[in-house]
C-alpha cells in the first residue's frame, strides 16, 4: 500500500463488514490489474482514498473541498463536484466526483444488470460505491471531469440507464418493496414511484426549484422508507373499509400455534401470547374487542396503526379500499429545526394514470416555486405562509382530520370576504353614534 | 493510460445525446417468483433471525436472506454478490432501504447451502461479508452518509462510526431479544442526509467552533449577501477588514449566536468550521416513523457532546450499549425506546441508562423550547 494505514487498519477487526478491508481489497485488485483494464482515472485511486481517509482520522477534519461546478450536458444535477485539500499527497483523488445513478425501485437487481455497472465503473472510475446513498441512488464515488460525459453516455446508450437528482432540483424518489414482496403494502408504491419519476424527468434533472424536493413512497402506515421524516411529499398506503379478519387464524395465534409478529420475538421467552395483553390493549383507539374467541374490530374507530395486522399477520388483512395519504413538508434540521409530514390529503386512490395524485404534486409545486424563497424548502414555506393556505392553494377543504388538535390560541387572521359587510366603514358614521 | 472514448464527441454533445429517460424499470429486475405473486401475498414468517418466508396466494413461497453491508461498497464485492445470486438465485437479489442485501429462493431446499455459502464469506481482517441477520426485534443496519470518505462538512466520519457501533450491537444484529425493533441512524452534519431525526437512536456529527473567516478570499470565492443571508440565526454580518495593509470586503461573526449549522460555509467555502478538538458527535434517541401504536416521533438530544476519539469512538458506543441494554432490560414487548422513555419518563430514562443531563438538553431554540419544558408539578423523584 502506498499509505502507511495504522488507524482505520484497526477497523478491519470485528464481525461487522469492514469497509476498510473491502477498499484494501480492491486496492491490491487495480494494482496488479488481472484484466489488463485501461483504467481512465488514475489506477491507485483507492490507495490515496485510503490514505486522506487515515488522514482525517488523525486530524479530525474532513479533507474535500467544496463542490465546484461540474456536470453533464443539459443536465443540472446528478454530478457533485468534490476536490481534496491534499492533492500533492493524494494525486489520485484529486479530482473525485460523485455521480447518482437512478436506482430501479424496491432495489431489485440482476447480476447481469449490477455487473455491467462494475465494468463501467471499473474502466472509468474509482470501482467505490454507496449500495445505497440516503436518498436512494447507486453513488459512483470519484471520477474526473473529462470521464463525467462518457460515463454518462455509456449509461445511456448502452445500458438504458439516467442518472438521478442532487441540487434544487426533484431529488430521485424512492419506494419500499410494497406489493412485489409485502402483504400489508396498500398501492403499488413501485408503480407509482415509477411513473412520477418518468413524468417529473425534466424536474428531476434541471434545478429550478427553490431548494430540493423529496418524493417517497411508502406503501402501508409502517413506513419503512421513512417517508414521513424524509420526503417533502410523503405517500402512505392507507384503507378506508375493514381490516379483514380470520377467526380461526386468530384462534391459532391465541392457541400458541402461530408466532405473534411473525416470529419477530423469538429471541426471548415472553411466556405465552397474550391477546387481550398484547393486541386489545395496545390498540390506539380502543377499538378490539376479544370475547368468547372472537375477535371484534369497530373499523369505524380505527385509526389503520397496523400494530394488530403487525402481530397477527395471518388472521388480518388491510381492507380492500385502498389508497393513500398524502403528507407534506418533511425534513432534516436545516435550516428551522426537523419537521415532520403533515397530512394534506388524507386520502386518494392510487390508480393509473395518476392524475389526481399529479394535480397535487403541480398544484404543490406552483405555490411552492412562486412563494418560497432562495432555499426554503416546502416544510418552512407552509410554516411561514400557514397549512391553510396550502390547503387553500389545491382546494382542498380543511377538515379536522388535518389537526392534531386546534389551535389554542384566537388569533385568527380572518379574510375581508368572509366577515359580513367587509372591513370598509366609514368613520364619520361611527362619530354620530360614539363621541370622541 | 490511453483515453478511451464512449463515443461521446465533446465537439457535438447533443449528436444522439439520450436523456430524461430515468431509472431502470423495476419489473425488468423481478425474481419469477415476484414478478408471479406481485400484489397477492398472504403473511410472512420469520423463521430464524434475518431469515423470513412469504407464502402467497398461489401457495408459492420466497425465502429472504438477509444479510448486513457496508453501503460504501467496492466494485470487487458487488461482483462477489453477483456470483452469489448467480449461484444460488438464479442472478437476481436485491437491496433494502438499510443498506442490507437480500437473497431470494423459491425454494426452502435451497436455503441451507445459500445461508452456509454467506456465512463462511470473511474479509481479509476477518469480518464477515455478509453476516445474516437485520430482522424483527432487535439492530438492523445503520442508515448513514458520507463522512470524512468523500464530504465537505462533516463533523465526524460515517463509516468509521457505523462500523464501530455495529461491532459493538453485532449480537442484536443476529438475535431478536429486544422489546421491539431499534433503529439506530447516523448523519456526519446537521444536513442529516441520512436523515436521522427520527430513530430510535440517532448518531450526528456536530461542529462547536464558528466558522473562521478567511478574509482574503472570501469577498472573491462567494456571494457575501448569501453568505449573510444562509444563517438561521442572523449572526453573520457584512464588514470591511484590512488584510496587509488593504481594506477588503468580508464578513464578521457574532459568536455568541452561532450554533454550528455550518449552512454558511454551504453557501461560501470561505468560511470552514471543522476543528479537531470542536467537532465530535451528539447523541439523539427515542424517535420513530411507523404510525405502530403511538404516532411517529422525532429523536431527542440525550448526550451533548462526545469527542471524535478514532477509530472506534468508544464513549460513543459506550453510551450506544448503555441505552440498548437499559431499554432491553426495561421496556415492555412491542414499545419502541421512545415509547418506553416516555412511559418512564424522561427523568427515569437518564437514571437507567446511566447518562448525564446537563444544561445543552434543554431546549432553547426559538418556540418549540417552550413546549418542551415541563409545565407541570407531575415529575418522578
Amino acid at each position: 500500500m502506498k499509505h502507511a494505514t495504522p488507524l482505520i487498519d484497526q477497523l478491519e477487526t470485528g464481525p461487522w463488514p469492514s469497509f476498510v478491508s473491502d477498499m484494501k481489497h480492491q486496492a491490491e485488485k487495480r494494482a496488479k490489474n488481472e484484466e489488463n483494464i485501461e483504467f481512465q482515472i488514475p489506477q491507485d485511486v483507492v490507495e490515496d482514498l485510503l490514505g486522506i481517509l487515515e488522514l482525517s482520522f488523525n486530524d479530525g477534519t474532513t479533507h474535500w473541498k467544496h463542490g465546484g461546478i461540474v456536470g453533464v450536458f443539459g443536465y443540472g444535477g446528478g454530478v457533485i463536484g468534490r476536490y481534496c485539500d491534499q492533492p500533492g499527497n493524494f494525486p489520485g483523488v484529486a479530482h473525485f466526483h460523485t455521480m447518482r445513478v437512478a436506482q430501479p425501485g424496491g432495489k431489485f437487481y440482476t447480476s447481469k444488470y449490477l455487473k455491467e455497472i462494475c465494468d463501467l465503473w471499473d474502466l472509468r472510475g474509482s470501482g467505490i460505491t454507496n449500495m445505497h446513498g440516503s436518498t436512494g441512488d447507486i453513488i459512483f464515488l470519484g471520477t474526473t471531469t473529462p470521464q463525467l460525459e462518457e460515463i454518462f453516455f455509456e449509461l445511456t446508450h448502452n445500458m438504458n440507464q439516467d442518472l438521478g437528482g442532487s441540487g434544487s432540483n426533484l431529488r430521485t424518489p424512492a419506494d419500499c418493496i410494497g406489493q412485489a414482496r409485502c402483504e400489508y403494502a396498500c398501492y403499488d408504491t413501485q408503480a407509482l414511484c415509477y411513473d412520477l419519476t418518468q413524468e417529473y424527468q425534466d424536474e428531476l434533472h434541471r434545478p429550478a426549484f427553490p431548494y430540493k424536493f423529496k418524493f417517497k413512497f411508502d406503501g402501508c402506515p409502517n413506513g419503512c422508507v421513512a417517508s414521513i421524516a424524509r420526503a417533502d411529499m410523503s405517500f402512505i398506503g392507507t384503507w378506508k373499509d375493514d381490516i379483514k379478519v380470520d377467526q380461526e387464524a386468530v384462534a391459532a395465534y391465541v392457541g400458541g400455534e402461530f408466532a405473534p409478529n411473525a416470529g419477530a420475538h423469538s429471541g426471548r421467552d415472553w411466556g405465552a401470547f397474550d391477546i387481550q395483553k398484547e393486541v386489545v390493549a395496545l390498540c390506539p383507539s380502543e377499538c378490539i374487542k376479544y370475547e368468547d374467541g372472537k375477535l371484534a374490530i369497530n373499523n369505524r374507530e380505527c385509526v389503520r396503526c397496523m400494530h394488530c395486522i403487525n402481530v397477527m399477520p395471518r388472521a388480518l388483512r388491510i381492507g380492500d379500499e385502498r389508497g393513500l395519504s398524502i403528507l407534506a413538508g418533511a425534513k432534516a434540521p436545516i435550516l428551522d429545526g426537523a419537521q415532520m409530514g403533515s397530512l394534506v390529503v388524507p386520502f386518494v386512490k392510487a390508480e393509473e394514470p395518476y392524475d389526481e395524485i399529479k394535480e397535487i404534486v403541480e398544484g404543490i409545486w406552483d405555490w411552492w416555486m412562486e412563494e418560497g424563497k432562495n432555499r426554503e424548502r416546502l416544510g418552512e414555506l407552509m410554516k411561514r405562509q400557514g397549512l391553510q393556505k396550502l390547503l387553500e392553494v389545491l382546494n382542498i377543504k380543511p377538515d379536522a382530520r388535518h389537526v392534531q388538535e386546534p389551535r389554542s390560541n384566537p388569533y385568527i387572521f380572518w379574510k375581508e370576504d368572509e366577515v359580513e359587510g367587509g372591513w370598509e366603514r366609514d368613520i364619520d358614521e361611527y362619530r354620530k353614534h360614539h363621541q370622541r | 493510460m490511453a483515453f478511451i472514448s464512449s463515443g461521446y464527441d465533446p465537439k457535438e454533445p447533443m449528436k444522439n445525446r439520450v436523456t430524461d429517460i430515468g431509472p431502470r424499470k423495476y419489473d425488468e429486475f423481478y425474481p419469477p417468483v415476484i414478478a408471479k405473486n406481485k400484489g397477492k401475498w398472504l403473511y410472512h414468517e420469520i423463521l430464524e433471525p434475518g431469515i423470513l418466508v412469504h407464502v402467497a396466494e398461489s401457495g408459492d413461497e420466497v425465502y429472504t436472506i438477509r444479510c448486513g453491508g457496508a453501503r460504501l461498497m467496492s466494485t470487487s464485492l458487488i461482483r462477489e454478490i453477483c456470483e452469489i445470486a448467480e449461484k444460488h438465485c438464479d442472478g437476481y437479489l436485491r437491496f433494502t432501504t438499510r443498506n442490507n442485501i437480500e437473497f431470494m429462493v423459491d425454494d426452502k431446499g435451497k436455503v441451507d447451502a445459500l445461508k452456509k455459502d454467506l456465512s463462511a464469506r470473511k474479509f481479509a481482517g476477518g469480518s464477515y461479508k455478509f453476516p445474516i441477520g437485520g430482522t424483527g426485534a432487535g439492530i438492523t443496519n445503520i442508515v448513514h452518509t458520507q463522512g470524512w470518505i468523500h464530504c465537505h462538512t462533516p463533523a465526524t466520519d460515517a463509516s468509521g462510526t457505523v462500523k464501530a457501533t455495529m461491532d459493538e450491537v453485532f449480537s442484536d444484529f443476529q438475535n431478536m431479544r429486544l422489546p421491539a425493533p431499534l433503529r439506530i441512524s447516523m448523519a456526519c452534519c446537521l444536513n442529516m442526509c441520512g436523515a436521522v431525526h427520527c430513530s430510535d437512536i440517532a448518531i450526528l456529527g456536530y461542529h462547536r467552533k464558528p466558522p473562521m473567516l478567511d478574509h482574503e478570499w472570501l469577498d472573491k470565492l462567494c456571494e457575501i449577501p448569501l453568505a449573510i443571508a444562509a444563517c438561521p440565526t442572523g449572526a453573520i454580518k457584512p464588514a470591511k477588514i484590512e488584510v496587509k495593509g488593504q481594506e477588503v470586503k468580508s464578513v464578521a461573526v457574532k459568536n455568541e449566536r452561532c450554533m454550528f449549522c455550518g449552512n454558511c460555509y454551504t453557501m461560501c467555502p470561505s468560511m470552514p468550521l471543522s476543528d479537531k478538538e470542536g467537532d465530535g458527535i451528539v447523541l439523539m434517541a427515542g424517535g420513530k416513523v411507523s404510525n405502530r401504536i403511538s404516532m411517529p416521533k422525532f429523536s431527542k438530544v440525550v448526550v451533548g457532546f462526545l469527542p471524535n476519539n478514532t477509530p472506534r469512538w468508544p464513549e460513543m458506543t459506550d453510551a450506544i450499549k448503555k441505552m440498548v441494554e437499559a431499554y432491553a432490560a426495561d421496556a415492555r414487548k412491542y414499545e419502541r425506546l421512545g415509547e418506553w422513555a416516555e412511559r418512564i419518563g424522561w427523568e427515569r430514562f437518564f437514571e437507567k441508562c446511566e447518562l448525564e443531563f446537563t444544561h445543552h438538553l434543554i431546549d432553547d431554540f426559538r418556540d418549540p423550547a417552550y413546549y418542551t419544558w415541563r409545565q407541570s408539578s407531575q415529575f418522578k423523584f
